[in-house]
């Protein structure tokens, strides 16, 4: 049984505060790499930078089931395209990004995390009418001080630094570091009776490009991607009942039925509801809806694998800080570690 | 010559919004201190700095003014233990979705470190679809429990930036409240130039409440001091993305000397002089009407002061992410107090219209 405190406290503020944006992953995949390594049987860093762990079972006689846990290591943020001189660069974002939450922010550009600010044309010289227009990302500059070198192609993310605030974690990329930093929980403590097949993607944010070929590479019986979803619980602007949430903070595991991408295995969902039943887990059902996770490329991926979808909420998706609950985080890592014991062949039998 | 950028960090790493700027008060006068020859506060809280000339008494005296306070924001309303917020001093709303703040929470005294959010659209009016969100629909979030909220935070607690400041390359500094703080490290600078430089006038070091909403701090420092003559020290607008009109000058290429009915010809005119003088690098920068600094108010105070202003360049102004050259910070102390040091009995004599 996996353990909860400090160090898995520290492991993910380790992983949140460093930038991976999608397609330039490697300061995550070394943490992984450290963690992992001396838990696996089997440590693979494939074509697109996937890490791939696998942990087998003890378990004999029966058929060990392969189980596939799926957790994304990128996160959104922005690529240097072009020079203007004096140390200021424009930039594309990679990953869906709401350009409001960019103007004035503390950024890191490229491998030596040199720091920069998004800045924009200050609010004084602006007309009445260009104060009222969203701010479009063609005029939005990364600044990096006159002396300052970055080079076009270099990714650059938030600057933001984790936070622990009573209950909650603030912090940037909690999507979905909260889900690498559950799933290496889970290669620490895997249950003898399966065989855990562990993927640590790239390319979430811009398509799910690294679970296609992990998943292709694992083939495995079942898969459960651990994602982090939006919890839009916010009050409604004229006091009516918020009735599209998607999840709430502090309810618990977030279980998949149905996004834009997936219609979620219902024998899976169904286990993973009995199981927190049974081990008095609280969960909540995500609202059915759009967006997406890597468990939609998992099940279309060979003949089809069975595959569902864990998030823990947070709150802010894609901004500079995002919030979560500690505890959800707990009771995530919980309910798939239980559920990792009860998986047996026939979870999946078709009848 | 002392680092100044440390102590330039350390006042933009507490916040001092207009009305509340005890925290950063605290922190300028244990720096000026040992500067000057005696510290007092006025009655509405700005921090004066007194420092005698070797002039025969009575000495004239010359008041160089840097507003301490900082925009902000604070708390309006509170729903379900999110925030709701109005802003102190002219805040541009469309830098704070995502933004860090502190909330100043009086129930329980703490600094709670937050977020502020933007609602989703399916939570706001239609109309707001997806452009600028009014500050009036804007969240700021604790991650505490509406239990929690309650119990420690109150309507009217202040709401501040967060964000620690940035040193970047080029000897720039880049963070929140740089606006007016960095012309609170050329008044210091200034100080420390006179230890070592003798002059005659007195000079109030004068560090202003409340500059972003009335110039209360320095209409009343003004009239309470009653100086012969009056400098503010204040930020100007650098080029930079969306910033090349005529009003914007180029950040670390020298400091500002203002033009305009708010100054006084002479005194411009004396500025300009010793800057060609001392090669320190400057820039003509031209204010038709109002130059929206203390400026404004010293000049009308009593029977009227004449006045100058001093300036440096900054991006991004209003922001959490102003930016400030520290060259530039270093050429304003300096200007100021070769200034002071060229005060002679009889200047305000030679003061002359036509």
């Amino acid at each position: 049984m996996p353990t909860f405190g400090n160090a898995q406290l520290k492991l993910l503020e380790r992983l949140c505060n460093v930038v991976a944006v999608s397609g330039d992953e490697a300061e995550v995949r070394k943490i992984v790499l450290e963690e992992v390594k001396p838990y696996a049987d089997e440590v693979k860093v494939d074509a697109l930078g996937n890490v791939l762990v696998t942990k087998f079972g003890r378990a004999r006689g029966e058929k060990r089931m392969r189980v596939m846990l799926d957790a994304h290591m990128d996160e959104v943020g922005f690529m240097i395209v072009a020079d203007d001189g004096e140390g200021i660069y424009r930039f594309e974002t990679v990953g869906g990004m709401d350009v409001r939450h960019l103007v004035g922010k503390q950024v890191f550009v490229g491998r030596e995390c040199i720091p920069g600010v998004i800045g924009a044309k200050p609010v004084h010289l602006m007309s009445p009418e260009e104060r009222t227009k969203k701010v479009q990302i063609d005029v939005l500059r990364v600044d990096v001080g006159p002396a300052g070198k970055a080079k076009v192609g270099d990714r650059a993310g938030f600057a933001t630094k984790f936070r622990r605030v009573g209950p909650s974690i603030l912090s940037k990329s909690i999507d979905d570091r909260i889900g690498v930093a559950t799933l290496i929980e889970l290669v620490k403590h895997a249950p003898s009776n399966i065989d855990l097949c562990a993927a640590f993607t790239v390319q979430e944010e811009i398509g799910l490009r690294g679970a296609k070929v992990a998943a292709y590479y694992f083939n495995p019986d079942l898969a459960i991607a651990i994602d982090s979803t939006p919890a839009r619980d916010l009050p409604v602007f004229d006091g009516g009942e918020n009735m599209t949430y998607n999840t709430k903070l502090g309810l618990g595991p977030a279980i998949y039925i149905a996004d834009g991408s997936t219609l979620h295995d219902p024998r899976l969902v169904r286990f993973l509801q009995e199981t927190a039943e049974a081990e008095k887990v609280p969960y909540q059902i995500r609202q059915p809806g759009g967006g997406g996770t890597d468990s939609g490329a998992i099940q279309r991926s060979l003949a089809g694998i069975p595959a569902v979808s864990v998030s823990v909420p947070h709150r802010y998706t894609h901004s500079p800080i995002s919030i979560s609950r500690v505890d959800d985080w707990k009771n995530t890592i919980n309910l798939l570690h239980a559920a990792l014991k009860r998986v047996t062949p026939s979870l999946i039998t078709i009848r | 010559m002392t680092d100044v950028l440390p102590f330039l960090k350390s006042l933009v790493s507490v916040s001092g919004l207009s009305s509340f700027e005890t925290p950063v008060a605290r922190i300028i006068e244990e720096k000026w201190r040992p500067l000057v020859d005696e510290v007092s506060i006025s009655r509405v809280g700005s921090l004066h700095g007194l420092k005698k000339g070797s002039g025969a008494s009575p000495r004239p005296s010359v008041m160089i003014a840097a507003h301490m306070d900082a925009i902000g924001m604070s708390v309006s309303k509170i729903t379900d233990g999110f925030l709701h917020i109005t802003n102190i001093g002219g805040i541009d709303v469309r830098v704070l979705p995502g933004a860090a703040v502190n909330v100043h929470a009086s129930g329980s005294g703490e600094e709670l470190p937050a977020v502020i959010a933007m609602p989703p659209a399916n939570l706001l009016p239609e109309s707001v679809g997806d452009g600028v969100v009014g500050i009036n629909y804007l969240l700021v979030d604790t991650g505490l429990t509406p239990r929690e909220v309650e119990k420690k935070v109150r309507v009217g607690d202040q709401i501040s930036f967060a964000n620690e400041a940035m040193v970047l390359a080029g000897d720039v500094i880049s963070g929140h409240s740089l606006d007016n703080r960095a012309s609170i490290a050329a008044l210091t600078v200034c100080l420390q130039e006179l230890q070592s430089k003798a002059h005659l006038w007195d000079v109030w070091a004068t560090a202003t409440v409340q500059e972003e909403i009335t110039y209360l701090g320095a209409y009343s420092s003004a009239f309470e001091l009653r100086p012969q003559i009056a400098v503010a020290v204040d930020g100007t607008f650098a080029k930079g993305p969306g910033a090349n009109g005529w009003q914007t000058f180029q950040m670390g290429k020298g400091v500002g000397l203002c033009f305009g009915p708010n100054m006084h010809p002479f005194l411009h005119k004396k500025l300009k002089e010793l800057a060609e003088k001392l090669e320190i690098a400057w820039f003509l920068d031209v204010t038709p009407a109002h130059s929206s600094t203390d400026a404004f108010p010293m000049q009308t105070t009593a029977e009227g002061i004449p006045t100058a202003l001093v300036e440096f360049p900054f991006r991004y102004m209003h922001t959490p992410v102003e930016m400030v050259s520290v060259k530039d910070v270093y050429r304003a102390g300096r200007l100021l107090a070769e200034f002071v040091a060229s005060l002679d009995a009889d200047f305000m004599d030679s003061i002359a219209w036509e």
